[in-house]
Formats: C-alpha cells, structure tokens, sequence
C-alpha cells in the first residue's frame, strides 16, 4: 500500500465494486479500533499493578516488577494508538479547527476532506512509511531487543509501525472514495443545510467524538453527533 | 536570503491550512512535508532531517509521561459514564440548596473536582451542562449566574491537577509533571474560591437570582442526606486526594498515580454497582479515539518542529521574541497575547505541541521560571476558552443548553467571571509565589 494514488483523481468513481471495498475497509477498521481499545483496560491494569508492586516493594524488598511489566504498559499504548489510528479517522476523531469548517455546507466539507486527504494525509503517510521502512527492517533483521533486562523484543513493535501508516493510509483512500462519491454524486442537490459530518454514516456506535478534546466524554457516546451539530449551528448562527 | 523568508512562510502557510478545518494532525505532517520539497529544491533544506522522523515516532511511543494522559482520561470518562459525577452534583446540591446561591456553590464545588478528575474541559462543561443548569433553572436561578458559574467552573480542569493539561505542558516544556501540579494547585483553588465569593456575593446582593430551594425540597431528613454523602461525596473526593497525595508526597510518579486513579475509578463503580460492559466499552472506546488524536497531533506537529528547524524558524522566532522591547515582560505581553488569542481558534493540544515549544526556549533564555509561566499559560487559556465570541466551553454549553437560554445570555453570563479570570492572572504575576510558593523556590 506504498503507492501514490494521483491526487487529482478523486478516488471515488462511484463504479459497483468501490463501495464494497470501502465498506470492507470501514469494517476492518473498526474491528481492529474497537479491538485494541480493551487494552486501555488492560493497560491501567498494569499500571496499576505495577505501581503497586513498586511500592509495596519499599517495604518488603522484594522486588516483584519487572521491566517487562513496564515496558508492556507502553506498548499496550503504541497499539491503541498505532492501530487505532484508522479507526479515529473514520469515526471523526481527529481535531478539526472547525471555525470555518463548521459553517460550511456538506459540499464544501467534502471539497475540504478530499483535498486534505490528497495532498496531506496520504503523502504523510506514504512518507512515513518510506522513511522507516529502513530502520524498522534493520531492526527486525538483528532482531532488536530492548537495552534493559528483562525488557521486550523491540522489532515487532517498530513493525507496528509500518503497519499503523499503512493501515492509516488505506482508510485514508477509503475516506477519499466516500467523499469524492459525496462530490460526485450531489452535484445537485447539495447544501441541505450544513448537515453534520457525513463520514461513516453506515456504522451505528455513534460517529464519536470529533472536535476538541473532550467531545467523548460527554454522557452517552451516541449524544455526540447531536452536540456537535448544535455547536455546529450555533457557531453557524453567530 | 530567500531561506529566511521560508520558515516565516511555512509559519504562516500552516495556519492557513489548519484553518481550512482538515484535521489538525495531518494538516501539519502534511504541509511540513511540502515545505521540506520546497526547501530542499530552494536548497535551504536538508532532507536527511527527516530521517529523524521514526525515531521521533518511536519516542513519542516510549514517552512515560505520556503514558499518564489515557490513565487520566479513562479515570474521567469511566466517573462519568458510571455517573458517578453526576450523584457528586445532585448530593452537593441537596446538600447546599436550602441556602441561597447553594446550587451554584455545589456546581463550584462539583467543577473544581470533577475537573481535578478529569480535565478535559469539554467533557465538564457539556456533564455539568446537562445536568445541573435545567435543575438551576427550574428554581429560578438567573440563566446568567447558572450558565457562568457552569462555564468557568468547567473550565477550571486546565488548571487545577491532576488535568492532562498539565501533564502535556510538563511534557512540552521539559519540566517536571509533579512539579507543575504543584505549581497549579494554588491559583486553581483560588480561582475556585472566587467563584465561590462571587456566587455568595450576588446572593446576598440580589437573592432573587439565586433562590435557595423550596423548603419541602431539603427537608430529606439529615440521615438519608448524612448517608448520601458518605456513599457518593466521600469516595471520589478519597480517590483524587490519594492520586493527587501520592504524587505531591513522591510516592507515585503521575503515570502511576494515573493508573491508579483508572482502576480505583472502576472499582468505585462497581462498588456502587453502576459497572457494566458497556460503560467499560464506552470508556475505553472512547480513551482510545481521544488518545489518538492527543498523539496523531503529537507526531504531525513533530513533522512540523523538524521541518520548522530545519529552515532555522526555531531561532527566527528564538530571536523575535528575546529582542521584544521591554524583555521579559515583554515577552510575557506577546506570549499571553498570542495564547489568549490562539485559544479562541486553536485547541489546548495544537497551542500545547506547536506554540509551546517555541515559546518556551525564549522564555527560558529571559530568565522565567517555566513552572511559573505553564500555569500561567493554562489560567490564560482557559480565560481564553471562556471569552465570547469563540470560546470553546461556550460551545460546549451551547450544545446542552435549553433553548430559553439565548447564546447572547451565555456572552453576557462569563462576563463576571472573566473578569475574575483575570484578576487571578494579574495575581499570579504580581505573586509569582502563588504558584512557587509550594515548590520552595
């Protein structure tokens, strides 16, 4: 997935087998988002055992954490975050500064998104994929261990890596398709009103939190497209 | 020549393109990369910077301190979702409500822990929003003190610890994460207890905009509210002061203290037995979209400083700022203007990974006690994220609000607490010690 789309193409002919290859693509992206976000639990687990044992440990002397509990903390994390990247652009989650974008219609919205994802998000991604691929090839070649003792094998976590910006990248092409179809298909009857995001509208379990920090913590995750639309209007009817 | 005019440039380009509303992240990573094709055919760029890049990346993967903001965020979003937080308002309220300006003071109350638990501002805002301003309005509570007191309250997370705020400044600015909890704990509790002032103040000047409850409302009798208390009041308040003592007392680094602050938070739940599955799956659903946005932001704003530096925009903006007229404070006027400003666009993370790190060599270099200036930062902030037109936590309120409640209510209700805002700024630089008083400096 290391090739370059022509960015001036929108992806989304709206042809018959592009919907189901994004539609796959969305599901694979959310299995994989909704998957890896159980190890916040089993992080704060860890954590928690680990700060526990530390300092019990001041007392007793013995000394029952490890470097591998330690260094098992943050790897938990890289994946959240490595492989739930897809999964927050897809859901929207991704900060937006939404001063203009908030006012603007549908159409325009999607105008943005294309372009944005042309000429940012995928040769971002691409070139991240380009400049470590060397480095996480030569790791997993000498099969890179971590310096402490005790600590995990480093190579498959530099490979995650890769995957992370791969993976970003495909639903990156998949966001394209759904917009670029957006543009093509509305060319008519567009600007019902500055509707809110249209990013995967064919997955229940809310399009989360988009917007400032924050937006997910509000009561009732399925709540939050509402909210948003009315910051939306509200910033619209200033 | 034309190199010096590139970093300037890219400066202004990448504001331009955040603009445009494209996220934020990948706005940066992608617009650095642009200018590093255009630096290096203009052959002001060296490319082989960019190599730095997976090793940034992997730094960012193995930073501990890091590692303490999805500890506090799913420790806030579990109190929520459990609602927990929401028990907190409701027996507070009971609690002062048969006085004057009592459910205002329990908002106050409610805000400075709730915000010490979660801080992130939204999520306050939009909780306290939802629960505590209908009940403020159905007894005729003035939609201006009810929908303030909401505003500022929520947005005290900035500042009082253990906010990921502080956490992300600490991270930013190289200095230590206790220390700055330390730092913030002052001034936070001071503004909370102006509020406080402010509120019984209009309640003793004009009662009627903060009746206290009807009689027959607070009459449950003293042991149900005796017990109430103990069960919902006690718990939470424990849980922060033992996640906020064993950091101040060393026991814990805030990563630790985070991590115990998730499961106690879970524990708590379940005690109450308002655990469930999907409350766990929301929470840790809900960890994971806003963690990866702090750092998908982190590494696209990476992209950025390696590029910035690359065309020498550290040291264009390094000397800008140390060659201001009037020295540090006038450095601390530009800061505290472009923040205040920033704010009104710009969310805390962005201000946080790309103004920061620029900010804060300058005022290193001037002789400014960075602790000092990373609360005063957060306090500037959240002024910022109060202030008409464009304030974040206005929005956020907006979005619950009942529609009796006109935006132009909400413009005129943060007034009063603006100015509050900034008479705890000016406190702040008047007695720099308010904030390293605690740290023995």
């Amino acid at each position: 997935m290391t090739k370059s789309r022509n960015p001036s193409a929108p992806a989304g002919k709206p042809g018959r087998p592009l919907p189901r290859l994004v539609r796959a693509t969305d599901r694979l992206t959310n299995a994989l988002g909704r998957f890896v976000s159980w190890f916040v639990l089993a992080m704060a687990l860890i954590g928690a055992y680990n700060a526990l044992v530390r300092y019990l440990g001041r007392f007793t002397g013995a000394s029952l954490s490890s470097n591998l509990y330690l260094e098992l903390q943050w790897y938990l994390f890289s994946l959240v975050f490595l492989l739930g990247a897809g999964y927050a652009l897809k859901e929207n989650a991704h900060v937006r500064v939404d001063v203009l974008y908030g006012r603007l219609g549908r159409r325009a919205r999607a105008w943005i998104d294309t372009v944005g994802a042309a000429f940012m998000l995928l040769p971002f991604c691409v070139f991240l994929l380009w400049v470590s691929w060397p480095s996480v090839r030569n790791s997993w070649t000498i099969r890179e261990v971590s310096p402490d003792p005790g600590g995990l094998p480093r190579y498959p976590l530099k490979a995650v890596i890769v995957v992370c910006f791969a993976l970003l990248a495909i639903q990156g092409l998949a966001q394209l398709a759904k917009d670029g179809r957006a543009l093509l298909e509305k060319g008519r009857e567009d600007e019902s009103g500055g509707g809110p995001d249209d990013h995967a509208p064919e997955d229940e379990g809310g399009p989360g939190a988009a917007g400032p920090p924050g937006t997910a913590g509000r009561p009732g995750a399925d709540g939050d497209d509402s909210d948003r639309r009315a910051a939306h209007e509200t910033r619209t009817g200033l | 020549m034309e190199g010096n005019v590139l970093a300037p440039l890219m400066f202004a380009a990448v504001f331009l393109i955040i603009f445009s509303g494209y996220p934020v992240a990948f706005a940066l990573g992608g617009a650095s990369l642009i200018f590093a094709f255009v630096g290096v055919e203009l052959g002001y760029f060296d490319w082989n910077l960019l190599h730095a890049m997976p090793e940034r990346v992997f730094g960012i993967m193995s930073n501990y301190v890091l590692l303490a903001v999805p500890f506090f965020i799913f420790m806030g979003l579990v109190l929520e979702k459990a609602k927990l937080a929401e028990d907190l308002l409701t027996t507070i309220g009971s609690l002062f409500g048969r006085h004057a300006g009592g459910l205002a003071l329990a908002v106050v109350f409610v805000g400075a822990m709730l915000a010490a638990a979660t801080g992130v501002v939204g999520a306050s805002v939009v909780a306290m929003g939802s629960i505590s301003l209908p009940v403020m309005l159905r007894y005729n509570y003035s939609k201006h003190l009810s929908s303030g007191v909401i505003l500022a309250s929520g947005t005290l997370g900035q500042i009082i610890p253990p906010s990921i705020v502080l956490v992300v400044l600490a991270d930013q600015m190289g200095i230590s994460v206790g220390d700055l909890f330390v730092g913030g704990l002052v001034p936070g509790l001071m503004l909370a207890g102006m509020y406080a002032l402010y509120v019984v103040g209009v309640a003793i000047a004009k009662p009627s905009a903060a009746p206290a409850l009807p009689a027959g409302m607070t009459d449950v009798a003293f042991r149900t509210l005796l017990r109430q208390v103990t069960l919902v009041l006690m718990p939470p308040l424990l849980l922060i002061l033992v996640v906020l003592g064993s950091i101040f007392a060393g026991v814990a680094t805030p990563t630790e203290a985070g991590a115990v602050g998730a499961v106690g938070a879970i524990l708590l739940a379940a005690a109450r037995k308002r655990m469930s599955m999907s409350v766990l799956r929301d929470a840790c659903r809900d960890t994971t979209k806003l963690t990866t946005m702090v750092m998908f932001l982190l590494i696209g704003s990476t992209a950025f400083a390696l590029v910035f530096r690359g065309l020498y925009g550290d040291i264009w903006i390094e000397n800008l700022l140390t060659n201001l007229p009037g020295g540090q404070i006038g450095l601390l006027l530009v800061a505290n203007l472009a923040i205040f400003v920033l704010g009104f666009f710009l969310d805390f993370f962005e201000i946080a990974f790309v103004i920061i790190p620029l900010l804060a060599p300058a005022a290193s270099l001037l002789g400014i006690d960075l602790v000092w200036f990373g609360v005063m930062i957060g306090m500037n902030l959240q002024t910022s994220f109060l202030t008409p037109p464009f304030g974040f936590a206005l929005f956020y309120l907006r979005g619950v609000a009942p529609p009796s409640v006109k935006t132009t209510d909400l413009y005129r209700a943060v007034v009063p607490f603006i100015v509050i805002q900034l008479i705890g700024l000016l406190a702040i630089v008047l007695w720099p010690q308010l904030v390293t008083g605690l740290l023995g400096r």
